[in-house]
């Protein structure tokens, strides 16, 4: 039998400490907490950096570093630092020996890094190594190269690497959601499927629970399946909440692919053992070819955003037509004075209020007592995003529906009135890469710090 | 005719992944379940979305009281286009349908 404990959905998030406590005592022989997501957007994997904040997380990760070490167990992230780019691998370790130091522990720490070099990456595209998954965008070389980070997704294989190192921490890069709960397990000789299956019920902690908020969770593992057990007071795990879990961030419910395989939960039987525990049995895996996932993330030029609200009542009902207006009238000016083309640039402005969230997808409402006119100016380099914010301030600021009446003047909250939003990336990977072995893509770093 | 919103328990969206989205419809019990799966249209949901329907997968899991619903995402995420970074909008569009 093999015991994780999963004390929260993601570092960063809130958990429940009197939950990790009864974690802690009840003997686990591993802790394993996931770091990342893609869930927040490409700026994150495109920049190198995570998106919660490094008070946070450094509060939240010495707590599970005093955990481990009452426990005496290893302590596994997986996607360090949101993206798990190299960069918040290096981040995060940082942030451990800053704790090894104030914690007064000496401790062995091994670095699993999934960035790849993406002229490597553009080689193995040319030689017909990476194949694209469904909805994935079309690529070639150029793009590729043109990634600011591309990373990996490590499976079991190389979190079983990373943790055969003996080391007491180990910080991986980004992995599969799956991986560094189901590797203790499947190293230690526990069913396939179950592994697999529990840890994907276990990625987001407590969210299979009818707690989410509780956050911590402990699953054991042994050779015939999984039981799911939460460790908050009032949190309770019923066959419904768990097999409810596989619908989750999932296009297919029943079907999980993996590095080297296929989890195919169709047979899953969820039965109740008391009110709060949930065991689970019947499922199966289905080994494959060994393929990593890639994500990649590029430059898709610069934006600058500006906010106009209108509360004038002509305004507001004819707000489409004075949007269209004021386009129109940057656009000619953008021309006239920057030389740019019609394809080389956008100007965009949505209507808070109306349309901005769904687009040509809304289906239509009440007429709001305000419209929010939110401009974004997308253009090859930040200067130039800035300066059609600027070529269109003047109209946002005054443009009259009609050429004879008194000039109007609309809300503005800020000033400056445009705020420059810097890069805007976009993730174009949803490929998966071909290795002989899966540590190819992956390497080990491990070092001793703090003191004892 | 009403709107799925008034017999189904809860309609969530969400990404699957940065090219993909997925729609969970938790009818909450079975009369509300065999009511959405049978009157529920998946080319009336393909049109919602401005897709072929055969870019539409459905899955009907009666154990669970749940109609699923994944779909390559409207906008990819985080692009130039993308209004919605985690795809939780877009349950209303369905919320909204009215089903017989």
């Amino acid at each position: 039998m093999t015991r994780v404990l999963i004390p929260t959905g993601a570092l960063g998030l809130v958990y429940d400490r009197a939950a990790l406590a009864r974690g802690v005592a009840s003997g686990p022989d591993i802790i394993a907490v996931d770091g990342g997501s893609t869930d927040s957007g490409p700026a994150y994997l495109g920049r190198g950096v995570s998106k919660y904040s490094r008070a946070t997380t450094k509060a939240e990760w010495r707590d599970l570093m005093l955990a481990r070490a009452e426990a005496g167990v290893q302590l596994v992230i997986g996607t360090a630092g949101t993206c798990g780019a190299d960069s918040v691998v290096d981040w995060l370790y940082e942030i451990t020996c800053e704790l090894a130091r104030e914690l007064g522990q000496k401790v062995r720490v091994t670095r699993l890094y999934s960035g790849q070099n993406p002229q490597k990456i553009a080689e193995d595209f040319a030689a017909g190594r990476i194949s694209g998954l469904p909805a994935a965008p079309g690529i070639d070389t150029d793009t590729i190269r043109a990634c600011t980070n591309i990373v990996a997704l490590a499976g079991v294989e190389q979190v079983q690497a990373a943790l055969a190192t003996g080391a007491d921490i180990v910080i991986a890069g980004r992995t599969t959601d799956t991986a560094i709960i189901a590797a203790l397990p499947l190293a230690q000789g526990c069913h396939p499927g179950g592994a697999w299956h529990g840890a994907k019920i276990g990625e987001c902690g407590a969210l299979a629970t009818t707690n989410p908020a509780s956050g911590t969770i402990q699953i054991d593992f042994d050779e015939t399946g999984f039981t799911v057990e939460p460790l908050g007071a009032i949190a309770r795990a019923t066959p419904y909440t768990v097999s409810a879990h596989m619908l989750y961030e999932n296009s297919d419910p029943f079907l999980l692919h993996e590095p080297g395989g296929i989890l195919d939960v169709t047979g899953a039987r969820y039965e109740a053992l008391d009110g709060r525990r949930v065991r689970v049995e019947g499922s199966v895996w289905r080994p494959g070819p060994y393929t990593v996932k890639l994500e990649g993330a590029r430059i898709a030029g610069y934006q600058t955003v500006s906010l106009t609200l209108l509360r004038d009542r002509r305004y507001v009902a004819e707000a489409r037509a004075w949007t269209e207006q004021v386009a129109a009238r940057a656009r000619a000016d953008v021309a006239a004075r920057m030389g740019l083309g019609d394809t080389d640039y956008t100007i965009e402005l949505r209507l808070i209020g109306v349309d901005a969230t769904l687009g040509r997808m809304e289906t239509g409402g009440a007429l709001p007592s305000e419209i929010g006119v939110l401009a974004i100016a997308t253009a090859p380099t930040e200067a130039q995003a800035g300066e059609i914010g600027k070529i269109l301030n003047p109209y946002l600021l005054h443009h009259a529906l009609t050429e004879e009446e008194p000039m109007p003047t609309f809300a503005f909250p800020f000033s400056p009135a445009e705020m420059n939003r810097g890069a805007l990336y976009e993730f174009c990977l949803h490929h998966v890469l071909t290795l002989d072995a899966p540590m190819d893509a992956f390497r080990l770093v491990t070092d001793e710090v703090g003191h004892g | 005719m009403v709107e799925l919103a008034e017999i189904a328990e809860k309609v969530r969206s969400k990404n699957a992944g940065p090219f993909w989205l997925t729609i969970d419809i938790f009818c909450g019990n079975r009369a509300a379940f065999e009511r959405i799966s049978t009157g529920l249209d998946s080319a009336r949901v393909a049109a919602l979305f401005h897709l072929d329907p055969d870019q539409l997968k459905r899955f009907d899991i009666a154990e669970l009281n749940v109609v699923k619903f994944s779909l390559p995402r409207p906008a990819v995420q985080g692009t130039r286009a993308d209004r919605d970074m985690h795809g939780a909008a877009w349950a209303v569009l369905l919320e909204e349908l009215e089903i017989g």
